[in-house]
């Protein structure tokens, strides 16, 4: 989405990092700051200040991103993160997710809007279960490029070996989860190794730092095909002098294009029209791609309201009542069968009851468990709902935007579930 | 850090594109909507975005300010012209107000500051006003608490953030839903830097209180801090008053507002500043170095 305007160097990458308790992910991140000079004055000395105040021997960088109470006096990382960084030639999101398997939902937020999975691997410790499970989870939210950290190499001798062994290891565990865009950098965060600059210590490594495979890195993920959906958020009518009868669609186009002149149809209603105007701001344009923020403009008067989406003809989505999805439950309250919650897509709301529970992940042997038909907190399990309503979507391989969905609890307004329809 | 002069500004597209998204998002969800207005660079930016998000119609949010009484005067006028242009309803509630009911303690001795008692002139004004969704400027990559912040962020009843229970935020889906008497803040500009709005100010060619150019005034200097005099405050034995080429990095209430050393008198040479500058934007505001976790803490009383 961050491909903009024919360019294909993306300007603005969002990546994910994930790994165990005590894998150095923060401190990673601490680096790449530090390192890139992202760290200001002013945060420094808060940084050698609160550092001092924990007795830490040296700068504990992991101090930077870790910023709530709770977390800095507990040492570990509760919530999803949000670090902006910039160099010259792309400006970086990046989402800190806790590694703790309490915390999967936060996993799964942060994988959400991520291109990139980096995935973090204590070399004295290897490949562990929750690698598999954090790879399984970035994989299952469609993230398709994988970069694998391999931390502490100063605790195993900056040896070569034990960097071959966990790559073997990662490389049959990837292959069975079907991932196939894999890198492997050998890195020591605390010391700085192959983060920014190449390490000193490893001759042995002839691959590219951790900074400069990110910055040039193209990663494509799914759900960004080029069926043209426009979701209709909010209806702009002016009734000011000279725009009498305008009536503008505001939306986020989250599929291929649209451009003037276009034959498109309506949904539900399934009316046919044309595009006449396409509005950037108070600019014509004549198209928009996926991920532009427009209004449209139809030649003939119909009637169309938030929750409707347009779409190019011939390129109708799926539509139904009953939905198959991926879910990843959230809430403490477990779900049960036939439960019934709000559920919310793009721009669209539907009372919805869960109809079967098909399956739950095992999330220590990654297989389908038929046995257990209950789903709790940081579970993920295949379940079939039924809307009150028809909806119009695809799937999430397809198209990410029209393919997911949240769950929303009637009686506290939490969202309870994040849901990917196959 | 030269070559940041030179970084690429592809990315305001899609930053704009997701503010614009976010702020379409409240107008669909909520009755009562409102934009936090300080007069500072950023609610500026956030109002020229939501202008964008529903040319040609009004945009439909009112401008709230909460106004400390300790402000810049050249911020109020600027204030004022905004709002008459584009036609938008300016609300303006008082800190001495607030004080004057009792409701709030007034801060004395040598660092008072109202930047707290705004916290609860602004939630009187939600409640009395029945606002809903309150949109602010703020950013992520300010404050290491503003860095866990939602694009939507729920308020319970009593205005409070609990930072330990938010709701999980997916893809672009938000989750407006609450009880009556609760109230959303909204962040559209969350995923944007100091560097992204300046880039974004000089693209978009939006006009700002001269305060953030270049312009001599008379300042002081307290814990490495550079601070704006006013006739009011009280300055320790050791503090002198001089005058000297600055501009502000944030505009707040004026006790608080970090002044910088600049002669920068353009969008592109304050650009030019910040991609080498080596102090934080929130490193000179005097109220975020009472602890370590100050704006966490004002913020679960309800700061903006």
């Amino acid at each position: 989405m961050s491909v903009r305007r024919g360019s294909k160097h993306m300007s603005l990458l969002r990546f994910m990092t994930a790994g165990s308790v005590d894998d150095g992910k923060s401190t990673l991140i601490g680096r790449l700051l530090y390192d890139s000079k992202s760290i200001f004055e002013d945060q420094m000395e808060s940084l050698v200040e609160s550092s001092r105040r924990l007795g830490k021997e040296n700068l504990d960088l992991s101090l930077l991103t870790d910023g709530l109470r709770a977390e800095r006096e507990q040492g570990i990382t509760i919530d999803v993160a949000y670090r902006h960084f910039s160099t010259p030639s792309r400006k970086f999101i990046i989402a800190d997710t806790p590694g703790h398997i309490q915390y999967t939902r936060n996993m799964v937020t942060g994988a959400s809007t991520a291109d990139l999975a980096v995935i973090l691997i204590d070399a004295r410790n290897g490949m562990l279960e929750q690698t598999t499970r954090h790879s399984y989870i970035a994989a299952l939210l469609g993230i398709r490029h994988f970069v694998f950290c391999i931390n502490k190499m100063d605790l195993v001798d900056f040896s070569e070996e034990v960097f071959n062994g966990i790559r073997n290891d990662l490389n049959l565990m990837a292959g069975k989860l079907k991932i196939t865009n894999l890198h492997f950098i050998p890195i020591s965060a605390k010391y700085g190794d192959n983060v920014v600059l190449p390490s000193q210590n490893m001759d042995w490594y002839k691959g590219t730092t951790f900074l400069g495979l990110i910055e040039d890195i193209e990663p494509v993920r799914d759900g960004r095909s080029a069926e043209a959906r426009f979701p209709v958020q909010t209806v702009i009518r002016p009734y000011s002098n000279g725009w009498q009868d305008y009536r503008g669609y505001a939306g986020r186009v989250a599929g291929g294009s649209f451009h003037r002149g276009d034959d498109i149809i309506v949904l539900p209603s399934m009316m046919k029209s044309r595009i006449k105007e396409i509005y950037d701001g108070e600019k014509i344009a004549d198209s928009a791609l996926t991920g532009d923020s427009v209004s449209i403009t139809l030649e003939d008067p119909i009637d169309i309201s938030r929750g409707d989406m347009i779409v190019r003809s011939g390129m109708i989505p799926r539509s139904g009542k009953e939905l198959s999805l991926m879910i990843c439950w959230f809430n403490e309250k477990a779900l049960k069968t036939g439960g019934r919650y709000i559920v919310r897509g793009h721009a669209w709301e539907s009372a919805a009851v869960v109809k079967k529970i098909n399956y739950r992940m095992n999330m220590h042997s990654l297989e389908k468990d038929t046995t257990v038909l209950s789903t709790k907190m940081n579970d993920i399990s295949n379940v079939t709902i039924h809307t009150s309503r028809p909806v119009f979507y695809d799937s999430y391989a397809e198209n990410l935007t029209t393919g997911s969905l949240i769950f929303i609890d009637e009686g506290t307004n939490e969202t309870v579930a994040a849901g990917m329809i196959i | 850090m030269s070559d940041l002069l030179n970084i690429s500004d592809e990315h305001l597209r899609e930053l704009e594109d997701e503010a614009i998204f976010v702020m379409r998002e409240v107008a669909a969800q909520f009755d009562k909507k409102v934009i936090l207005f300080s007069g500072g660079k950023d609610s500026i930016t956030l109002t020229h975005i939501a202008r964008k998000a529903f040319w040609p119609a009004r945009m439909p949010f009112s401008l709230l300010h909460i106004d400390t009484g300790h402000n810049f005067g050249e911020t109020l006028e600027f204030r004022d012209a905004l709002a008459a242009g584009l036609g938008v309803e300016l609300i303006v509630k008082y800190v001495q107000d607030t004080i004057d009911q009792g409701s709030v303690v007034e801060e004395t001795g040598i660092n008072a500051s109202r930047n707290k008692a705004q916290s609860v002139t602004l939630l009187d004004a939600i409640e009395e006003l029945k606002i809903d969704a309150a949109v602010g400027g703020a950013r992520r990559d300010e404050e290491k608490a503003r860095a866990k912040e939602r694009f939507f962020s729920h308020r319970n009843e009593f205005g409070q953030w609990d930072p330990k229970s938010q709701r999980p935020e997916l893809w672009n889906i938000f989750n407006g839903h609450k009880n009556f008497g609760e109230h959303f803040r909204v962040f559209p500009l969350s995923n944007w830097t100091e560097l992204d709005i300046w880039q974004y100010i000089r693209n978009e060619k939006i006009k700002l209180p001269s305060l953030y150019y270049t312009h001599r005034r008379k300042i002081f200097r307290r814990n490495n801090v550079y601070l704006a005099w006013a006739p009011f405050m009280k300055l320790k034995h050791s503090e002198t008053v001089f005058e000297e080429d600055v501009r502000c990095r944030t505009i707040g209430d004026i006790t608080c507002t970090g002044i910088t050393i600049s002669k920068a008198s353009t969008a592109d040479e304050v650009i030019a500043e910040i991609a080498a500058t080596r102090i934080t934007e929130r490193g000179g505001r005097y109220d975020d170095m009472r602890s370590d976790t100050s704006m966490e803490d004002r913020k679960k009383e309800g700061y903006f």
